[in-house]
C-alpha cells in the first residue's frame, strides 16, 4: 500500500510538471502580450520595455519557465500582473466557495443521476426508461446559462424561496448546486444505466434471486455496489472540472469561486493567475483520481491495490 | 519671472481661493446605505494602477488629486489644491494646497505627499498604466529610463505649496492632474502595505475602505473628516462583485440593488423601456466614446485614400445603430459630439453605395478585393462585424471575419497585421475631456509604432505637427486651440484612416429611492457613478 501510494504520488508530480510546462508554453506562444495589458493605452515604448524587463518577459522561454518553477517549488505562485497581489492568496480566498459548491454539485449530480440511471435500468426498454434517457440527453446538452437563469428566475425571483444569488448561507447554495446537479446528471444517469443493465444480467444476480432474496435486497446489496464502480472514477474527473471550470454558474449566481478568477485572468492575459488556477485544478483532478482509485477496493474487494 | 496669468476667464476663476464649503443639494438627506453591483471583480484600489470600469469611480471616491471636476460635468475645479498660478510661458504651475486636509490614517496631507505621489506613479517599478500621462513634467524621461528616482520638475516650496515645471507646454496638464493616477497618497501607508496598497488604500477621499471580502464584496464607509463639508451624503456603499448584469437587473427589480454598475444588459433593454415604471428610472447619458473601424494604411489596398473613402461611404451606420437597439448615435468624425473641438457643421461621408463603387473603380479595384475584419468576440461585436461585412459585400469587397478574444485583437492591431478592426469592446473612451485625448495614441505617429494603439498605423507628419502646436497652447479652452483641433480631425477625415461608426450612449438604472441629479449616475468623469453626491430618499 505504501509503495503504491509513493508510486502514485511520484506519477502525480510528473503529471503536474507536464501540465505546468504545457500551460506555460501555450501562454508563451499565445499571440497576446500581457505587458500591453499592464502598461495601458498611454504607454511609451520605453514604459513597455521597462515593464517587460521587470517581469522577466524579455527572457527566453526556458529561463522564464525555470524561474517560475523554481519559485513554485519554494511555494511562491507569483503575483498577479494586473491585481498586483499574491496569486496564492487570491486562490486561497476563493477556495472555500469552490470546494463547497464542488461537494454540493457532485452530491446533487449523484442523487439525480444515479436515481435516474437505476430506475431506467430496472425498467429497461419501457416508456420510463426512454423518457429518462431522453431527459438525460436534454440536460447534458442544455446551455448552463439558460438552466441557471431559469432556476434563478422561477425559484428565486418568482417564488422567492431562495436568495437571488450570493454566498454565505445554505439557502444560497441550493440553486447553484441544483443547476450543476441537473446539468451533470445526464452523464451519471447514462453511465449508471448501462453499468446496472450489465450487472443485472450477471450470473451472481440470478443466483441471488434464485436463492430467494427479494428483488429490492438484490438490487441494493448485490447489483448497486458492482454497478457503481465506473461512477466513482467519473467523480474523480468531476472534482477537477469543478475546481475552476464552472464560470457560467458562478457568475449567474454571484458565487465567488475560482472559475470567475480564472475567466477574468484569461481575458486579460494575467499569466500568474492562469498558471495558478490551472495547477490547482490539475491537482484536484490528480487527487480526485487518486481518491477514486483508493475508494474502489473498499466497495469492490476484488480490486486490489498494487 | 512668474506672473499670474489672469487674462483668460477660465484660469482667473480657478485661481480664486475656492471654498471648501460645498453647494449642497437642498433635497439631500444624509445617511443610508446603497448596494451597487459589478460583473467583474475589483483588481486593485491603488490609484496609480487601477484603470478598469469598476474601480475607476471607486478610486475617485477614496482619493483626491490636486484638480477635480464639477460633479456630473466635464468642468475643471480645484481639488486638494485651493488655487494655482501658471507662469506666462505655461511651463510652471504653482499649486497652493488646501490646509487641514487629513488622510484616512489621520495624518495631515502636505506638499511632500504630492511630490511622493507623482514620483511613485512615474517610477518604472510601479508599472503604472498612467505613467505616460505625466510625460510633460520635467525630468520624466530620466524617471522612465531609471536614471532618476525623483521627478526633477516637482518641487516642494513649503508644506502647503508645490511647484511643477513642465519640459514643454501641455494644454491638458490640469486635466492630467485630475486623473486618478495623480491622486495624493501617504508614503507611510504605501510602505506599510508592502506591495498591497491596492488592497489597503489610504487616501483623503469622501469614503474609506471599511471591508473587502475578496471576490465578493467591498464596503465603503463615510469619511467623517472629509474636507468638503457636508459630503458625502451616504453613510456606506456596498459593492457586490461577480454578478451577471442580467441578475443584477432582476435584483434591482426585486429591490435588493440600487445601482447596477454595468448598466442595463442589451437583451433586457427593450423590456425595461416598455415598462413605464422602470423606464422612468432609466438614466441616459452621453459618453466620450467613439466606435470605429480602423483601416491599415500601410498595406494594400488601404494604402490608397480612395479605397478608404469608399469604405467610409459603404457603411450603413444607421443600421448598425439599430442593431444595438438604438443605444448610440451615428458618428462622422473621431471626436464624440460632447467633446470640445467637435466639428458640428461637418457632414462626413454620406452612405452612398454607388459613389463608393465609383471610388473603388477609380482606384483600379472595380472588381473589389478580399480583406479581413478583426473583431472582439463578445456580443454585440460579431453581429456588428457581420453588418459591416454585408455592407462591404455590396461594393464588391469580400471581408472574412476574425472573431478573437480582446487581447488577441489588440495584439494584431498593434502588430499591424490586421487590415481592418472593428473597435467595439476596445473602443476609445476619453481619459479626460480634451480633444487631444483622441489623437496621440490612436491617430498620431507615436501610437503607430509596433505595438501601439494606432491600429490604422496612420502617421502624417503635417497633421502631427498641427496637433503638437495645438497642445502647446497654455489654456486648453481657448477657441483658437479648439479650432486647431477641429482642423486636425477634419484633415484626418480627408485621409480617412478610420470609419467612425457611432458614439455609444450610456444607459443605466437606479432604484426608486435613489436621489440626486441624473447626471451623477452617468457622470462623464467619475465613471460610472459619482458616489460622493448621490443620496437615498427614505
Amino acid at each position: 500500500m505504501a509503495a503504491y501510494l509513493i508510486r502514485r504520488l511520484f506519477q502525480s508530480a510528473l503529471i503536474l510538471l507536464g501540465v505546468s510546462f504545457i500551460t506555460f508554453l501555450l501562454l508563451y506562444v499565445l499571440p497576446a502580450d500581457p505587458v500591453r495589458q499592464i502598461a495601458g493605452r498611454s504607454a511609451t515604448p520605453q514604459n513597455i520595455a521597462s515593464i517587460r524587463a521587470q517581469l522577466g518577459l524579455d527572457q527566453p522561454f526556458f529561463v522564464q519557465y525555470g524561474r517560475y518553477l523554481w519559485a513554485l517549488l519554494q511555494g511562491d505562485m507569483g503575483r498577479s500582473y494586473l491585481q498586483r497581489t499574491d496569486v496564492a492568496s487570491l486562490i486561497w480566498a476563493r477556495l472555500p466557495a469552490s470546494l463547497l459548491l464542488m461537494v454540493a454539485g457532485i452530491g446533487a449530480e449523484l442523487v439525480i443521476g444515479l436515481t435516474m440511471g437505476v430506475v431506467a435500468a430496472l425498467w429497461r426498454g419501457r416508456t420510463i426508461d426512454n423518457g429518462l434517457m431522453m431527459t438525460s440527453f436534454v440536460t447534458v446538452s442544455a446551455p448552463q446559462f439558460v438552466v441557471a437563469l431559469l432556476l434563478l428566475y422561477v425559484f428565486a425571483v418568482q417564488l422567492g424561496w431562495f436568495p437571488i444569488g450570493g454566498y454565505g448561507t445554505p439557502a444560497h447554495l441550493v440553486l447553484p448546486a441544483l443547476t450543476l446537479g441537473i446539468l451533470g446528471s445526464g452523464w451519471y444517469a447514462r453511465m449508471m444505466r448501462s453499468s446496472m443493465v450489465e450487472v443485472l444480467r450477471a450470473d451472481f444476480v440470478r443466483t441471488a434471486r434464485a436463492k430467494g432474496l427479494t428483488r429490492g435486497r438484490v438490487i441494493l446489496r448485490h447489483a448497486l455496489p458492482n454497478a457503481i464502480l465506473p461512477v466513482i472514477a467519473m467523480i474523480g474527473i468531476d472534482i477537477g472540472i469543478f475546481m475552476g471550470g464552472i464560470v457560467v454558474v458562478e457568475s449567474v449566481f454571484g458565487w465567488p469561486g475560482i472559475g470567475q478568477l480564472a475567466w477574468q485572468a484569461i481575458q486579460r492575459v494575467d499569466i500568474p493567475i492562469i498558471m495558478g488556477v490551472t495547477l490547482v485544478s490539475a491537482c484536484a483532478i490528480v487527487i480526485g483520481n487518486l481518491l477514486a482509485d483508493l475508494v474502489a477496493p473498499l466497495i469492490d474487494p476484488r480490486i486490489r491495490i498494487r | 519671472m512668474k506672473k499670474l496669468l489672469a487674462s483668460t476667464a477660465l484660469i482667473a476663476s480657478l485661481s480664486l481661493p475656492a471654498m471648501a464649503q460645498e453647494t449642497l443639494d437642498p433635497n439631500a438627506t444624509p445617511g443610508g446605505n446603497i448596494t451597487v453591483t459589478y460583473k467583474d471583480d475589483v483588481a486593485t484600489l491603488d490609484p496609480a494602477i487601477g484603470y478598469d470600469w469598476q474601480n475607476w469611480s471607486m478610486i475617485k471616491s477614496l482619493f483626491d488629486g490636486l484638480m477635480d471636476y464639477e460633479p456630473g460635468t466635464t468642468t475643471l475645479r480645484p481639488g486638494l489644491a485651493e488655487s494655482y498660478e501658471v507662469s506666462e510661458d505655461g511651463l510652471t504651475f504653482t499649486f497652493a494646497l488646501r490646509p487641514g486636509v487629513v488622510f484616512h490614517n489621520g495624518r495631515e496631507m502636505t506638499a511632500e505627499d504630492v511630490k511622493y505621489s507623482l514620483d511613485r506613479v512615474t517610477l518604472p517599478e510601479t508599472a503604472s498604466p498612467g505613467a505616460g500621462f505625466f510625460a510633460a513634467i520635467a525630468g520624466y524621461d530620466a524617471m522612465a529610463s531609471g536614471e532618476a528616482t525623483t521627478l526633477e520638475g516637482v518641487t516642494v516650496v513649503d508644506p502647503l505649496t508645490v511647484q511643477i515645471t513642465l519640459s514643454r507646454p501641455d494644454a491638458t496638464f490640469l486635466h492630467v492632474m485630475a486623473l486618478n493616477f495623480a491622486s495624493v497618497v501617504p508614503q507611510e501607508a504605501v510602505e506599510e502595505a508592502a506591495g498591497d496598497f491596492g488592497r489597503m488604500p489610504v487616501g483623503t477621499g469622501a469614503f474609506k475602505l471599511a471591508d473587502w471580502t475578496v471576490g465578493q464584496s467591498l464596503l465603503f464607509e463615510k469619511n467623517a473628516d472629509y474636507w468638503r463639508a457636508g459630503l458625502p451624503y451616504l453613510d456606506t456603499v456596498t459593492f457586490e462583485v461577480g454578478q451577471e448584469p442580467i441578475v443584477a437587473l432582476l435584483r434591482l427589480q426585486n429591490g435588493e440593488v440600487d445601482v447596477p454598475g454595468d448598466g442595463i444588459p442589451p437583451a433586457k433593454f427593450q423590456e425595461v423601456m416598455a415598462d413605464p415604471e422602470q423606464a422612468a428610472r432609466v438614466v441616459e447619458g452621453g459618453q466620450l466614446q467613439t466606435g470605429y473601424i480602423t483601416l491599415n494604411v500601410t498595406a494594400a489596398p488601404f494604402d490608397q485614400v480612395e479605397v478608404r473613402q469608399a469604405v467610409n461611404m459603404a457603411i450603413n451606420k444607421d443600421r448598425i445603430v439599430q442593431l444595438i437597439n438604438g443605444r448610440a448615435v451615428p458618428a462622422n468624425q473621431p471626436l464624440p459630439p460632447s467633446m470640445p473641438g467637435y466639428t458640428a457643421d461637418y457632414d462626413g461621408y454620406a452612405y452612398d453605395v454607388e459613389a463608393a463603387k465609383a471610388l473603388l473603380a477609380e482606384a483600379g479595384l472595380a472588381d473589389g478585393f478580399e480583406t479581413e475584419l478583426y473583431v472582439m468576440n463578445t456580443d454585440p461585436n460579431p453581429r456588428i462585424a457581420q453588418a459591416i461585412q454585408q455592407d462591404l459585400a455590396a461594393i464588391g469587397v469580400t471581408a472574412s471575419i476574425q472573431s478573437l478574444a480582446q487581447a488577441n485583437v489588440i495584439e494584431a492591431g498593434g502588430a499591424g497585421t490586421a487590415p481592418m478592426i472593428w473597435s467595439g469592446g476596445m473602443a476609445w473612451i476619453a481619459d479626460f475631456p480634451d480633444p487631444s485625448n483622441f489623437f496621440g495614441p490612436i491617430l498620431g505617429c507615436a501610437g503607430a509604432e509596433e505595438g501601439g494603439w494606432n491600429w490604422s498605423k496612420f502617421c502624417n507628419a503635417e497633421i502631427d505637427a498641427a496637433a503638437t502646436a495645438a497642445d502647446s497652447m497654455i489654456d486648453p479652452a481657448t477657441p483658437e486651440r479648439l479650432a486647431m483641433w477641429s482642423d486636425v480631425y477634419m484633415k484626418v477625415m480627408e485621409e480617412a484612416p478610420w470609419v467612425p461608426v457611432f458614439n455609444e450612449q450610456r444607459y443605466t438604472m437606479k432604484s426608486a429611492r435613489m436621489g440626486g441629479d441624473d447626471a451623477l449616475y452617468v457622470d462623464p468623469v467619475s465613471i460610472p457613478v459619482n458616489y460622493d453626491y448621490v443620496y437615498v430618499t427614505e
